[in-house]
């Protein structure tokens, strides 16, 4: 004991250990280094449960990359946080689907770290608008999966499908719809433009926007609910509280499958489409994991699982899916979709978020 | 027990914790908030460290101005009706047996355990015309057939009042326990009848607790964000939903702070202003 206690040992060999033992505890992540794992972040609930059963623990068998799933919110809120973080060099997630708004913004403060498609193999695959590019041609997401908001209704209520989005502006549905609340989820001004205007180029000018935005203000007597909770509507859809609105087409299948009475239709002006990336924030050091997890997703036969399994539409050409024409009709439809105008989000945001609330509240 | 002014610098050293709490927790958040609503706003990212008045600029208009107003009505609304219900039922419950104010204060504590979100959603199934309360009323034959009772200012109104009475019943308890029955017995002596005697001698005794009771609901209530937006319409939405939307889901975050900031000071100036008018009537 004594002699222990006696041993000499160098003043240079306690502050190279102390320094040692210091960055081990420092850097937890070099203690399981041997262990790969990726944090993704998938909108929470339903959509993230079907990955967590359907996804994540096929691709971990496969790569060996182990995967905590992270629920993100929809909307913005999940930028803001990866923006917040990104600033002070952490990464909630490090790959995370994002709508496309979120996306755009997300380009313009550089918070997306550059993909390698070289590393992608499978990107070739994609349909090239799902793939989201910084201007100087640098690839900032890859396309995960494409959705669809609809015109759903009980059927209780409504026996017959409507099969127009002006069924919105009828007067006999005086308090019967469920509308989302944000100008940049709901897409109405899209949808109005489509309807009555004659394209989403009525959207061009301020001046079309203005006109749109009267249009679209005939519908408030109609709103029962201005929804920015999905649960929120999605409950007082089944119940027939609130017989129609607009909601995801996927969720809605789902519902519809577990026997509700609900029911989705594409509308013959076009459901609305929007897409989801999957993106890596600038702060993730996981960056050879969160290629490997991207190809994987990009394969035709994952897309597939995706679309029989959660309801999604593939980003993935067509003919290289397995889908039969039944099964790729049930997540799409033949009718040109209502296709967001993404550029209006990023350069006219705020004026329309400040036109849209004194739309609604006003 | 005797209270004497601290002597030595070390007898402050109980404060040293809370004080650290509150500077950390509350001081330092705080004073990121202000300096944000100077920064630049980057429409199509985030925002840049400035000192511009843009979006204190943009928050004075029309518009803003009338959502402001409505949730201080709001509040003012609430607090109002809680003390309305809460005084006269702690007076009572003050009154009552032992164990009758134990039952109630565990009943209204449970209350408290309860989240935004549960009272929220309960009252807007309690509301709704396919399971809400009105079924009740076609069952017996009052109604013909069950409405829809939300959304609607009343909605808002009753779970908020909901929410905030176990507050004001908990606050005004212990001053109307230790309110001294001697008065009330003199004022009935002297020929008040009981309800003659409640609000010509315990209201005025009460004065200053009550006006306590009403800014701290009246606080309370103006954070409220959630149920405004459950029960009510989009006109009923307070300034809170809008600085939740700018900072969620429009990632406007010098917006949404100079709101924010905006809404404490007026709040701060129209408590000043009550302690002020209650010391102008006391002095009179």
């Amino acid at each position: 004991m004594r002699d222990i206690l006696n041993a000499k040992m160098s003043r240079r060999g306690v502050l190279g250990a102390g320094a040692a033992g210091v960055s081990l505890l420092a850097m937890p992540s070099i203690l399981r280094a041997q262990e790969k794992s990726l944090k993704i972040g998938v909108y929470g609930g339903y959509f993230k449960d079907s990955f967590d059963k359907n996804i994540f623990p096929e691709f971990t068998k496969a790569t060996g990359i182990a995967v905590e799933s992270v629920a993100e919110p929809t909307g913005e809120a999940w930028l803001v946080q990866l923006e917040q973080a990104a600033r002070a060099g952490q990464a909630p997630a490090d790959v995370s689907m994002m709508s496309q708004v979120a996306m755009l913004k997300g380009q313009a403060t550089e918070l997306w770290a550059p993909l390698d498609t070289g590393k992608i193999k499978n990107a070739s695959n994609l349909l090239d608008r799902f793939v989201n590019k910084y201007p100087d041609g640098r690839v900032a997401g890859i396309g995960a999966v494409a959705w669809y908001i609809t015109l759903v209704t009980n059927t209780d209520v409504y026996k017959e499908a409507p099969d127009s989005w002006a069924a919105f502006w009828d007067p006999a549905n005086a308090d019967k719809l469920g509308l989302l609340a944000l100008v940049s989820n709901s897409f109405l001004l899209e949808v109005t433009a489509k309807t009555f205007m004659g394209g989403t180029n009525a959207l061009d000018t301020e001046e079309g926007i203005l006109k749109t935005f009267e249009k679209l203000a005939e519908v408030k007597p109609n709103v029962a609910l201005w929804y920015r909770d999905e649960a929120q509507f999605e409950q007082a859809l089944k119940s027939g509280e609130i017989p129609m609105g607009q909601y995801y087409h996927d969720v809605t299948g789902l519902a519809a499958a577990d026997g509700h009475p609900v029911r989705s239709t594409f509308p013959k002006e076009g459901g609305i489409q929007d897409s989801g990336c999957w993106a890596l924030s600038r702060a993730s050091n996981k960056v050879e994991e969160a290629h490997v997890f991207i190809d994987y997703m990009s394969q035709p036969a994952i897309q597939a699982i995706l679309s029989r399994k959660v309801g999604t539409a593939p980003t993935v050409k067509r003919e290289l899916l397995d889908l039969t024409d039944a099964e790729f009709a049930a997540v799409s439809s033949d009718i040109e979709p209502i296709v967001p105008r993404y550029d209006l989000y990023q350069t006219k945001s705020d004026w329309l978020n400040q036109k849209w609330t004194e739309l609604i509240v006003g | 027990m005797r209270r004497e002014a601290p002597q030595k610098l070390s007898d402050y050293g109980p404060l040293l914790f809370p004080a650290g709490m509150l500077i950390v927790f509350f001081v330092i958040p705080f004073a990121t908030m202000i300096a944000v609503s100077f920064f630049k706003r980057d429409p199509a990212g985030f925002y840049s460290t400035a000192f511009v008045f843009d979006n204190y600029a943009r928050f004075l208009s029309l518009f803003f101005g009338k959502v402001l107003g409505f949730s201080l009505f709001l509040a003012i609304a609430v607090a109002i009706c809680c003390i309305l219900l809460a005084v006269p039922f702690t007076y009572l419950l003050s009154r009552a047996s032992r164990r009758t104010q134990v039952v109630w204060l565990v009943g209204l504590l449970s209350v408290l355990s309860l989240s935004e979100v549960i009272i929220g959603f309960a009252w807007s199934t309690l509301f709704s015309r396919t399971a809400g309360i009105t079924n009740l009323l076609v069952a017996i034959g009052l109604m013909s057939q069950p409405v829809a009772l939300n959304p609607s200012l009343g909605a808002v109104l009753t779970a908020m009042v909901y929410q905030a009475l176990p507050y004001t019943v908990l606050v005004l308890y212990p001053a109307l326990v230790r309110l001294d029955p001697t008065l009330t017995e003199a004022a009935r002596t002297l020929g008040a009848s009981p309800i003659k005697s409640f609000f010509t001698v315990v209201v005025p005794a009460l004065r200053n607790t009550i006006m306590a009771t009403l800014i701290m609901v009246f606080i309370f209530a103006l954070g409220s964000y959630l149920l405004p937006q459950i029960l009510g319409r989009p006109q009923h939405w307070t300034l809170s939903v809008l600085i939740t939307d700018q900072a969620i889901y429009q990632s406007n975050m010098p917006f949404a702070a100079a709101m924010a900031v905006f809404l404490v000071l007026v709040t701060l100036a129209l408590v000043g202003l009550t302690l002020l008018a209650g010391r102008k009537g006391e002095a009179a």
